[in-house]
C-alpha cells in the first residue's frame, strides 16, 4: 500500500494560534460536540456503536477496539461514570500526545465532551504527565475557554447534560502511564497498578465504573462522529483500519511526527517523509512501537508495513507508534542497556520478578558493557526474561522483556564481540 | 504556611474531586511551587489540608521523581538521558552540563545556583537532545545555546 500522508488530527498543528478556540471554532470546532448533546447525532448506544463500527483501536499501546471498550460499561448503572483520558506519554519514543496537547488541546477537550456523552460521565479527568508544562497551561487554558464559551458545566445549552472537564497531573513516573496506576494517581495513594479484574469498565475511579483512553484515541472521536464510521474505517489497512499519528526518532535526517493512514512501508516513510539516514550510514535497527516492541533488523523493515497483522507477522507490534531508527554505528548492547535502566528506574517494586529482575537484568549489561561480560551472560538474560514475563501485576515487565530478548537474540554477535574482547578473569 | 490566594487557589483544585484525598498530586505540585520542595512542615500541612494522615502524602511524595523530598538548588536542570536522546545528543550535553556545573548526577553547585539531574524520556524525542530547566522544555539546542540559556536564568 502506498504511504498516504494525511491532515486530520494535525490540521492545525502548525497554524498560528492553534490553541485558541477561536481558531479551532473557525474550523467549526465544537459544532459536533453541540450537535451530540442536543441528540442530534443519535443516541449513546449508536455513538458507541458507531465508535466501534469505524474500527478505532486505542492509540496508548495496547490497541483495544474502543467501541468495545465503551461497550463493557454496565448498563443502567446507578453509579457516577468517569472518563480519564491518559496523557502521561512516557514510553520511550513516542511524542505524539504532546503535539494534541501543546498544538490542538481544543480537539481533545471537544473529543472528551461527545465521548462523555456517549459514556453517560459527567466528570472528567485529562492526566498530563507534569513535564508537559506548556501542555498542561494550553489544556487548561482550553478548558476555561470552552467553560467560557458555555460548553461545560450543568444544563449545557439547556439540553439537561451536566460536564466537569478537569485537569490532573502527574510526577514523572512512567507507570502512572498503566491505566490502574493512573487512576490510583488520582485517588492520592501510590499508585501501584491493580490486579485485573475487576476491570475499570466495571470498577474504576474511587471504585465506580471508569473508561481510560489516551489522547490520541479520544482526539479522534470529534471527527469520527463528524464524519461517520465508514469514513473512518476507509483509511489504511482493511484489518486495522485509520490514520495515526506516528512518531519517528533517532538517526534520521527529518524525525517528527508524521499523521499517515495504517498499512504503509516502514522504509518507505524512513526513506521518504523522514529524509533518510543521517550522514548518509546505514540502518542497523528499528525499534517500531515504542521502547517496549521487539526489534525490527534492516530486511525487516523493507518489507513490512504498519498495521498490526503485518507487524505481527513479524513477532512485533505497533504498540504507541514511537518509531525508533538506528544507524550501523549503534552499539546494541548499549542501547538495550539504556532501556532496561529505564524500566528498572520505573519499575514500582510491587511484584518481586519485576523488582528484583530489573535491576538483574541492568548489572549483567552493565558488565557486558564494561569489560566483563561473561559466555553465560547471553542465555542468563534470556532465561531471567522468561522468568518475568507474564508473572506480574502490569505489563511494564513483559515491556522490558520484549526488546531485551529480541536485541539479544538478533544481535547476539555483538554480545559475543562484547564477550570476546573482557578481561578474562584473574589477568592483570 | 502560604498566601491567601494559594489558599483559594488550593481550595479551588480541592472542589474538582468527590474525595479531598484525590487533590494530593496538584496539591502538592502547587505546594511545591511555592516552597521549592516538601519539607515535614509542608507534608503535613497538605495532610491537613487534605484531612489525611502525614504517612498518606509522605508515601505519595516519595514514589514520585518530580516530587522533592529534598531541597534543590535554585534551579533545577533535567536531561533526558533515554535512548533517543542519548543516540542524538544528550551523551554530550550531560558531560558538558557535568564538566560546566562541575556536579555528578543529583549534585547542586557550590554555589546553590543549579541541580542537575538526569529524567527519563521527556516526550521530545524527535527534537533531541531534551532538556527541563525548572519545568520548561527546551529542544534541540547546541552547546553553546545551552550555556546562553543557563546565563539567562
Ligand atoms: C507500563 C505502562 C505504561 C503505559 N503508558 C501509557 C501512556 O503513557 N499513555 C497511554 O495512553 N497509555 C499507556 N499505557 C496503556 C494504558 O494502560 C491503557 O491501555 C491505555 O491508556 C488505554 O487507552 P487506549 O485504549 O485509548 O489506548 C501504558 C501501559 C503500561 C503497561
Ligand atoms: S510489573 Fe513491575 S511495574 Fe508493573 S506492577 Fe509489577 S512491579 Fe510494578
Ligand atoms: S528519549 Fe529523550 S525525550 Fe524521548
Amino acid at each position: 500500500m502506498a504511504l498516504k500522508m494525511q491532515s486530520i488530527l494535525s490540521a492545525r498543528f502548525d497554524k498560528e494560534n492553534s490553541y485558541h478556540i477561536d481558531t479551532y471554532r473557525a474550523d467549526g470546532g465544537y459544532e459536533t460536540y453541540l450537535e451530540t448533546i442536543k441528540g442530534e447525532k443519535g443516541t449513546p448506544e449508536e455513538l458507541v456503536a458507531l465508535v466501534k463500527e469505524s474500527g478505532l483501536k486505542g492509540r496508548g499501546g495496547a490497541g483495544f477496539s474502543t467501541g468495545m471498550k465503551w461497550s463493557f460499561l454496565p448498563k443502567g448503572t446507578d453509579k457516577p461514570i468517569y472518563l480519564c483520558v491518559n496523557g502521561d506519554e512516557s514510553e520511550p519514543g513516542t511524542f505524539k500526545d504532546r503535539q494534541i496537547v501543546e498544538f490542538d488541546p481544543h480537539q481533545l477537550v471537544e473529543g472528551v465532551g461527545i465521548t462523555c456523552y456517549a459514556i453517560g460521565a459527567h466528570t472528567a479527568y485529562i492526566y498530563l504527565r507534569c513535564e508537559f508544562a506548556l501542555g498542561i497551561r494550553r489544556v487548561k487554558d482550553a478548558i476555561r475557554q470552552a467553560y467560557e464559551a458555555g460548553f461545560f458545566g450543568k444544563d449545557i445549552q439547556g439540553t439537561g447534560f451536566d460536564l466537569d472537564v478537569h485537569v490532573h497531573i502527574g510526577g514523572g513516573a512512567y507507570i502512572c502511564g498503566e491505566e490502574t496506576s493512573l487512576l490510583n494517581s488520582i485517588e492520592g495513594v501510590r499508585p501501584y497498578p491493580r490486579n485485573k479484574p475487576p476491570f475499570p469498565a466495571v470498577e474504576g475511579l474511587f471504585g465506580d465504573p471508569t473508561i481510560i483512553n489516551n489522547v490520541e484515541t479520544i482526539a479522534n472521536i470529534p471527527h469520527i462522529v463528524k464524519n461517520g464510521a465508514e469514513w473512518y474505517s476507509g483509511f489504511g489497512h482493511p484489518e486495522d483500519p485509520g490514520v495515526r499519528l506516528w512518531c519517528v526518532s533517532g538517526h534520521v535526517n527529518n524525525p517528527g511526527v508524521f499523521e499517515i493512514e495504517t498499512g504503509f512501508s516502514l522504509q518507505e516513510l524512513i526513506d521518504g517523509p523522514c529524509g533518510g539516514m543521517k550522514n548518509g550510514k546505514k540502518l542497523k535497527a528499528v525499534i517500531p512501537g515504542g521502547s517496549s516492541s521487539k526489534v525490527l533488523m534492516p530486511d525487516e523493515v523493507a518489507q513490512v508495513t504498519m498495521d498490526t497483522p503485518t507487524i505481527r507477522g513479524f513477532d512485533s507490534s505497533l504498540g504507541s507508534a514511537g518509531i525508533i531508527v538506528l544507524d550501523e554505528d549503534t552499539d546494541m548492547v548499549e542501547a538495550v542497556r539504556n532501556l532496561m535502566k529505564f524500566y528498572a528506574h520505573e519499575s514500582c517494586g510491587q511484584c518481586t520478578p519485576c523488582r528484583e529482575g530489573t535491576p538483574w537484568i541492568v548489572k549483567i549489561l552493565n558488565r557486558l558493557c564494561t569489560g566483563k561480560g561473561r559466555q553465560e551472560d547471553m542465555d542468563l538474560l534470556l532465561d531471567l526474561a522468561s522468568n518475568i514475563e507474564g508473572r506480574t501485576v502490569c505489563a511494564l515487565a513483559d515491556g522490558a522483556c520484549w526488546p531485551l530478548t529480541s536485541i539479544v537474540k538478533k544481535f547476539r554477535h555483538e554480545f559475543e564481540a562484547k564477550v570476546a574482547a573482557a578481561t578474562p578473569v584473574g589477568a592483570s | 504556611m502560604f498566601p491567601e490566594d494559594v489558599i483559594s487557589e488550593l481550595e479551588e483544585i480541592r472542589s474538582h474531586y468527590p474525595h479531598a484525598k484525590a487533590a494530593m498530586m496538584p496539591v502538592l505540585h502547587v505546594a511545591q511551587q511555592q516552597k521549592g520542595w516538601l519539607d515535614q512542615e509542608t507534608q503535613a500541612w497538605v495532610a491537613d489540608f487534605l484531612s489525611v494522615d502525614p504517612i498518606e502524602v509522605h508515601e505519595v511524595v516519595t514514589f514520585y521523581p518530580m516530587l522533592y523530598a529534598t531541597p534543590n538548588g535554585e534551579h533545577v536542570i533535567h536531561v533526558c538521558r533515554t535512548l533517543s536522546c542519548d543516540e542524538c545528543g544528550a551523551r554530550e550535553l550531560w558531560a558538558h552540563l557535568k564538566s560546566k556545573l562541575g556536579v555528578e548526577r543529583g549534585g547542586t553547585t557550590s554555589d546553590g545556583k543549579f541541580t542537575l539531574r538526569a529524567a527519563e524520556c521527556l516526550a521530545s524525542c524527535g527534537t533531541a537532545p531534551a532538556f527541563l530547566v525548572d519545568g520548561e522544555r527546551h529542544e534541540s539546542l547546541s552547546l553553546d545555546e545551552v550555556d546562553a540559556l543557563l546565563e539567562s536564568v
